[in-house]
């Protein structure tokens, strides 16, 4: 078999008992690998309405049929799914680095983990030989620590670790899945999920061959893509990086701001991506196989943070920056290495200490619940200490752990309408106000408010139609984009590489004929693509999501846009999110509630599905 | 006949590399048609995210590995000073491996045999390491020219230093 190592390993924590099982080569086929893969068989081994920290809840690591080979992005990603703690529907993140390639080469297409253990163990992963060790001495420590302590341990430093830190152990929402330090498995809680196991770690080493079907041409193709790489598709992330956005989102109005209170931050020059990568940026480190190398690790070099050293992205720059009205880069280092240090998804934790000031400044927090801590808008210290509290759940951050959606109902007094979440997820740096294809692609995101599960921001940024306007065809946009986009992470590529396919599907499809042997054409891929989004939507559905979730935040669709300038008064109205969902759903060939029909499933060769929406569909 | 000193080898700059391991993927796929680090003659390090080195065989004079060796399994080419292995003579023991100061010594994972560089000498276009490495991290001198190259650097850092300086002191 090529591409797929054609094993499953299940882990039962409960017994300790593990087993391989082998690939079901049409399940891989029909959904692919990464989270396509690990959503099927998360909905084969879990039953309807389970809790996320339920022992009954499988957490489920999967890789794709690209990873371990040298394929530029495409060797190294994996990802985790499961029930998501924050949203309670399905939840799944992925990262990538080496820990994936790694986790391939021991000879695995997913790891499938339930139940709970009595004591703290880490997964101990040796190509063939599985255990599970004693963590007791590792609990506290975080992901960075524990990876070093494991490699010492067991005494080889080619080891791979993805880890949970505090966070995950204590249950916070927000908790991620860490691996070589600075690359996380970042969004819906999935770091909570296994702490609710007793896990805290997964340590790898794969030493098995990976060989491609076709050898010579997918060297061919290797190359063309190395070549690709060094061109302008890549540009942004080879050179400013993702922090370019902030003075682009920024002069186009939509970069939330305090809370969502703004459109547009007055000191976003202090914390611009040109200033960083002036004044922090140390080294653009890669990770395994790539070719065009994004990842920029900075260090405070002098004050009160110096030596702290993390990487940067805009989403947590954002986060922790702007949202909070903070204008200092430094502390916002300082703060994106506490989210690492603890485990904590650093976009989500930044929307909450953002929420927490909000709070704080319309009283509804004071000085005393905030444990004595100033919280207003722009102090950078309050941050810091908000950010420790939240790791360690101490007092108010025990509850803000939580995440904004249950944080906003249990402080109550009106703070739900501050929580600025989709689905228990928290908002991302793109003002939904004026970006009203982004807004459509947040509001059916089946993980919640996220940009990665669509990147429809792309048109309303770039001018490709009018971003304020909510017209009919921008279901289709969305949902274009959204195949595409779930395609790349269960292949697993990245992301970042997204421009390198200039023929998006025929290339991918080429990449996949190449790799596993299996022919597939562009047509049966996009259709891949749409099974994997239509598999997350059958799973919503079982755990009780529909339209009403499909909405915004509060303030997206009652506070308009204050700040004088080009989209001055933009909000989202009922209306217009009635309209974009209806031509979402008919683009998709769901019904008006958004459950996919019974001929779409058959269509798709979903009929295992059917049993779960049929006598819904009408309802 | 070639000088020692002019012997090539593949040689990483520390400033550039960036532990992408690129140069693995394509030594083990161009040496043993498979993607697999444990076969690859080249191994990228990273100590910590700024700490990155790929490392391999520097076709040493008077090799540390040849003097180890208890079975003369190893002999070194004298034109190109890459390390040959005798695979029917070597047994394994490992001598070899914890005598050379670069861990370029590696055993290989089946064949239970050590393996190491070999400069892809069977190549027309030379080691396949340095042609992949996207970050032109890798490449494939002799000591002179890694030396010329250093001072080459080192004289135009102080250039550029005694300029700042001259045009602070305006």
């Amino acid at each position: 078999m090529y591409g797929y190592a054609g094993r499953v390993l299940r882990v039962d924590l409960t017994t300790g008992k593990t087993r391989v099982e082998q690939l079901n080569t049409e399940i891989a086929k029909k959904y692919v690998g990464g989270i396509g893969l690990g959503m099927k068989l998360w909905l084969d081994n879990s039953q309807a309405g389970v809790d996320p920290f339920s022992p009954d809840n499988p957490l489920i690591l999967t890789l794709g049929p690209i990873s371990g080979t040298m394929f530029p992005t495409a060797g190294n990603g994996h990802a985790f799914v499961s029930k998501s703690p924050a949203t309670f529907g399905i939840g799944e993140a992925v990262a990538h680095g080496t820990f994936g390639a790694e986790m391939k080469r021991a000879g695995y297409d997913a790891v499938i983990l339930t139940g709970k253990s009595e004591k703290p163990v880490y997964l101990w992963i040796d190509d063939d030989s599985v255990q599970l060790l004693d963590a007791s001495h590792l609990m506290g420590k975080s992901p960075a620590e524990t990876e070093d302590a494991i490699k010492d341990e067991l005494g080889d430093y080619y080891i791979r670790v993805a880890s949970i830190g505090l966070a995950g152990e204590k249950l916070s929402r927000i908790a991620c899945i860490i691996n070589e330090k600075t690359r996380a498995a970042g969004r819906t809680g999935m770091g909570a999920v296994m702490g609710s196991k007793n896990l805290k770690a997964i340590a790898v080493r794969g030493t098995r061959d990976i060989v491609p079907a076709k050898p010579d041409e997918f060297m061919d193709m290797v190359k063309e893509f190395h070549e690709r790489m060094k061109g302008p598709a890549t540009q942004k992330y080879r050179t400013l990086g993702t922090p370019e956005n902030v003075l682009v989102h920024n002069a186009l109005h939509c970069m939330p701001t305090r809370n969502y209170n703004n459109a547009h931050f007055e000191n976003a020059e202090k914390v611009s991506g040109e200033v960083l990568n002036e004044k922090f940026v140390a080294k653009i480190i890669g990770c395994s196989s790539c070719a065009m190398r994004c990842e920029h690790e900075v260090i405070v070099p002098e004050g009160a943070y110096k030596g702290t050293m993390t990487r940067m992205e805009y989403e947590t720059l954002w986060a922790l920056g702007p949202y909070c009205g903070i204008d200092k880069l430094d502390a916002i280092i300082k703060g994106m290495e506490l989210c690492n240090y603890y485990g904590m998804d650093a976009i989500s934790a930044g929307v909450i200490v953002g929420f927490a000031m909000d709070c704080y400044e319309h009283g509804i927090l004071s000085k005393a619940d905030m444990g004595g801590v100033e919280a207003n808008f722009g102090n950078a210290e309050a941050l810091i200490q908000i950010l420790e509290k939240m790791g360690k759940r101490e007092g108010i951050g025990d509850v803000l752990a939580e995440g904004v959606r249950i944080a906003g109902q249990k402080i109550g007094k009106g703070a739900e309408k501050l929580a600025q979440h989709i689905k228990g997820l928290e908002v991302t740096g793109y003002d939904l106000r004026c970006l009203k294809t982004a807004a459509l692609g947040f509001a059916v995101s089946f993980r919640g408010a996220d940009h990665n599960r669509h990147g429809a921001y792309a048109f309303d940024v770039k001018g490709k139609v009018d971003r304020l306007k909510a017209e009919k065809g921008r279901g289709r946009m969305v949902r274009d984009m959204e195949d595409t986009y779930a395609l790349i992470d269960s292949f697993i590529v990245c992301k970042f590489s997204r421009g390198t396919y200039y023929k998006e599907m025929p290339d991918m499809a080429k990449l996949y004929s190449l790799v596993t042997g299996f022919d597939m054409t562009p047509e049966e891929l996009k259709k891949a693509g749409e099974r994997i989004n239509t598999i997350a939507r059958v799973i919503n559905v079982r755990e009780g999501l529909g339209r009403k979730d499909d909405t915004l935040p509060w303030k997206v669709m009652n506070l308009p846009i204050p700040d004088d300038g080009p989209v001055k008064g933009a909000v989202v109205t009922q209306e217009e999110l009635d309209l974009l969902l209806d031509d979402y759903y008919t683009a998709r060939g769901w019904t008006l509630e958004g459950l996919p029909t019974t001929e779409k499933l058959k269509e798709l060769g979903m009929d295992d599905a059917l049993r779960i929406v049929e006598g819904k569909q009408e309802a | 006949m070639v000088r020692p000193q002019d012997r090539k080898f593949v040689t990483a700059d520390p400033e550039k590399c960036i532990g992408c391991t690129v140069c693995e993927y394509a030594c083990s796929m161009t040496n043993e048609k498979t993607y697999n680090p444990t076969k690859s003659r080249i191994r990228a390090l990273r100590l910590g995210p700024l700490n990155n080195l790929a490392v391999t065989c520097r076709h040493c004079e008077d090799p540390a590995c040849i003097a180890a060796c208890p079975r003369d399994a190893l002999s070194q080419e004298e034109d190109t000073g890459i390390i040959i292995v005798d695979e029917n003579a070597c047994n394994g023991c490992a001598w070899c491996i914890s005598a050379c100061q670069f861990g370029a010594m590696m055993m290989h994972p089946e064949k239970k045999v050590v393996f190491t560089c070999n400069s892809c000498k069977d190549q027309p276009d030379g080691p396949q390491c340095v042609k992949w490495c996207p970050e032109e991290a890798l490449s494939f001198v002799s000591a002179q020219q890694l030396a010329q190259k250093s001072r080459l650097s080192a004289v135009k850092n102080l250039f550029q230093e005694a300029k700042e300086k001259t045009a602070e002191a305006k």
